[in-house]
């Protein structure tokens, strides 16, 4: 069905299709609006799940872990404060091999109070084990939140998928889009260590370092397996709804000298600073990651690079630059840029290319 | 006599240090519910007495799970189920620090929702897993190694907090009377929506009396009136037949204090807050009985 939505609809409008069992969720801006539109959808009876409307992020991370456990498909979103609030219970999703999805609409942290983008929010939980990917637009905000579902609880992943939207730029903006029913693209659910009384297990009991040192290792091969997944995923995606999306979005990159390197809507955003560079001929191209975890392989071999973070380090760097650092062991042109929401526009992003300085960092609209 | 299940859930392999209150308790938590049981456990005695992987001392599968998040995982778990259509028994079994302290607002928000589940709170007044801690729930004047000198603040009142939520049903129990415990989580898992048991279970390393002594411990804390073992049914309050026995003829509150060396040293200020608040606590349940005058 053709429509216009926000990105927080477009990701209900997919949660409502793919059907989970269990949906627990804390109200925090910029997300509630996801959440609102699922309590919507069940008091309506067109979404069939228990809506839990818990007292906390940490309850609601904590009741899609018992709801998920029991081999249920389930469903939660959050934001911010609400993520950082949850910290404990993400790692324990991901650590107990559970597909649980949760869209995170990034959002600035406070002090000072900030409700505007900012994806320092989501990289804070970077190493949890939870895979990570960042849209752009509401219909890739819809498309990837129905492909989460698949890949999460793909036997060779089962691990949670977190999908990171732009606060207010794409979770309150209208776009067209098209919706899809999952179909045979989404398999039932069917989770191998499901909780099962005939067969009484432990979960999660004391461990040893060396079962424990093993399940770790558990974790890693199967985030390494998921890239595989995630790919196949999109694949099928692509020939069944005819939308195509990867690890990483590419625009005008093969013969490009320099390349712009960004997360969520900057990303996009980066896309019209290339053509007005390529305008005044220069070879830019913009190389957005989609997926952080795993992170993706990158082509940027003989090019200078220009990375944008929208999140920072404290006493180190942009999180994005120092990971494309270490990865690629280059020199990148860094560039902090949006924290807090600061508006960057594409004539911004085009003059990061112009002014880059390989092997420094610039605080956009910071005086040296 | 209620007719209590030869049928064991608790294997000899539990790794609970001898005469533990809470491991004597859980049995017959685990008769009363039988084989349709899934218990959730935070971090707690419990994550320890299970057993260490790949081993289980339990018959049931356990969930084990952060320390404030027992109740929230229960919810999640108990509206699965239920989403199923099944009846499987959801019971968290939690200590008193993962109950009145890191976890009650946790436990507050599932009473609230209704959640179909039970929730167990087994009471040893400390952080057990850790050492033996001071609790909300660790009374006035005991030793732990936090408050070596003593605790200076009262028990937190957990079973008010849990009354005030108005649930269909709501007990004390005690693991020195295993089959008033019994008939209670039976009675807890017949109804439909949240139920509540609070289990005082002796500690011997924690309270620091000889490990053969537990059940008389707990027998002594409720013959002298510290303990009282009550169920309330919504708004219906009944003490039961051995606290009303106790309350007309109790034995004195030092004869429950003495053999513990938790309390030695007590002094007399403190052990008068024991009395006064032990005085109160039979106060309110007393005039809630009575109805309002």
């Amino acid at each position: 069905m053709l429509t216009i939505a926000t990105g927080n609809k477009a990701v209900a409008a997919a949660v409502k299709e793919v059907k989970p069992s269990v949906v627990a969720a804390y109200p925090i801006t910029p997300q509630t609006e996801i959440v609102e539109t699922i309590a919507d959808y069940v008091d309506a009876g067109t979404l069939s799940a228990a809506y839990i409307p818990v007292e906390s992020e940490h309850s609601a991370m904590a009741a899609c872990i018992g709801a998920s456990i029991t081999g249920v498909r389930t469903f939660t979103a959050t934001s911010s404060h609400g993520l950082l609030y949850m910290h404990e219970m993400v790692n324990w999703a991901a650590a107990a091999r559970l597909p649980i999805v949760m869209a995170n609409v990034n959002r600035a942290l406070g002090p000072g109070w900030n409700i505007w983008a900012e994806h320092t929010d989501s990289l804070q939980e970077r190493d949890t084990g939870w895979l990570q990917v960042y849209v752009s637009t509401v219909q890739e905000a819809f498309d990837t939140t129905m492909m989460a579902f698949r890949i999460a609880e793909d036997e060779r992943v089962l691990l949670p998928v977190m999908v990171n939207l732009d606060g207010f730029t794409l979770s309150h903006t209208f776009q067209s889009l098209e919706t899809v029913i999952p179909g045979d693209y989404l398999p039932p659910i069917s989770l191998p260590h499901a909780i099962d009384v005939e067969k009484p297990c432990g979960y999660g009991p004391m461990t040893g370092p060396d079962d424990y040192f093993r399940f770790r290792w558990d974790i890693e091969r199967s985030m390494r397996d998921s890239g595989a997944v995630i790919n196949e995923a999109q694949r099928i995606f692509a020939e069944k709804f005819k939308r195509s999306y990867g690890m990483t979005e590419e625009y005008r990159c093969e013969d490009a000298e320099v390349l712009v390197i960004a997360m969520g809507t900057l990303g996009k955003e980066a896309e019209v600073a290339v053509d007005v560079l390529r305008n005044e001929g220069i070879k830019a191209g913009s190389l957005r990651i989609r997926w952080f975890r795993p992170f993706p392989d990158l082509d940027i071999r003989g090019r200078d690079v220009v990375v944008i973070d929208r999140d920072y380090s404290f006493g180190f760097g942009g999180i994005l630059a120092d990971s494309i650092r270490a990865r690629y062991s280059c020199s990148v042109s860094s560039v902090i840029a949006g924290l807090g929401g600061q508006e960057v526009t594409y004539n911004d992003i085009a003059a990061f290319v112009r002014d880059r300085k390989p092997g420094t960092e610039h605080w956009f609209g910071v005086k040296a | 006599m209620t007719e209590i299940p030869t049928q064991e859930f608790l294997r000899k392999c539990s790794t609970a240090c001898a005469g533990c209150g809470a491991v004597l308790g859980l049995r017959y938590v685990l008769k009363a519910a039988g084989p349709d049981t899934v218990l959730v456990v935070p971090a707690c005695c419990t994550s320890v007495m299970q057993g260490i992987y790949p081993n289980t001392a339990f018959g049931v599968p356990v969930f084990n799970v952060a320390f404030a998040s027992a109740a929230a995982t229960a919810s999640g778990m108990s509206a699965a189920f239920r989403s199923m259509g099944r009846q499987t028994n959801v019971i968290a079994y939690g200590g008193d620090g993962g109950t009145v302290d890191i976890g009650i607002q946790a436990l507050s928000g599932a009473l609230e929702r209704e959640t179909d589940f039970l929730y167990i709170c087994y009471d040893n007044e400390a952080y057990g897993n850790t050492g033996m801690q001071r609790s909300g729930s660790t009374p006035r004047g005991a030793r732990t190694t936090t408050t070596p000198g003593g605790k200076t603040h009262s028990k937190k009142d957990l079973d008010r907090i849990v009354a005030a939520h108005n649930i269909p049903y709501m007990a004390t129990a005690c693991s020195a009377y295993p089959q008033d415990l019994f008939k209670k989580v039976r009675k807890a898992l017949s109804i439909r929506g949240p139920t509540f048991i609070h289990i005082l279970a002796p500690c011997p390393p924690g309270w620091r009396y000889s490990s053969e002594k537990t059940v008389e411990m707990g027998k002594l804390a409720v013959k002298t009136g510290i303990w009282v073992l009550y169920e309330r049914e919504y708004d219906t309050l009944s003490i039961n037949a051995a606290s009303k026995a106790a309350r007309k003829k109790p034995l004195a509150l030092e004869e429950y204090l003495k053999p513990q060396g938790r309390f030695k040293g007590l002094d007399e200020k403190a052990l008068t807050d024991l009395r006064q608040s032990m005085e109160r606590n039979w106060r309110n349940l007393e005039q809630e009985v009575a109805g309002p005058c």
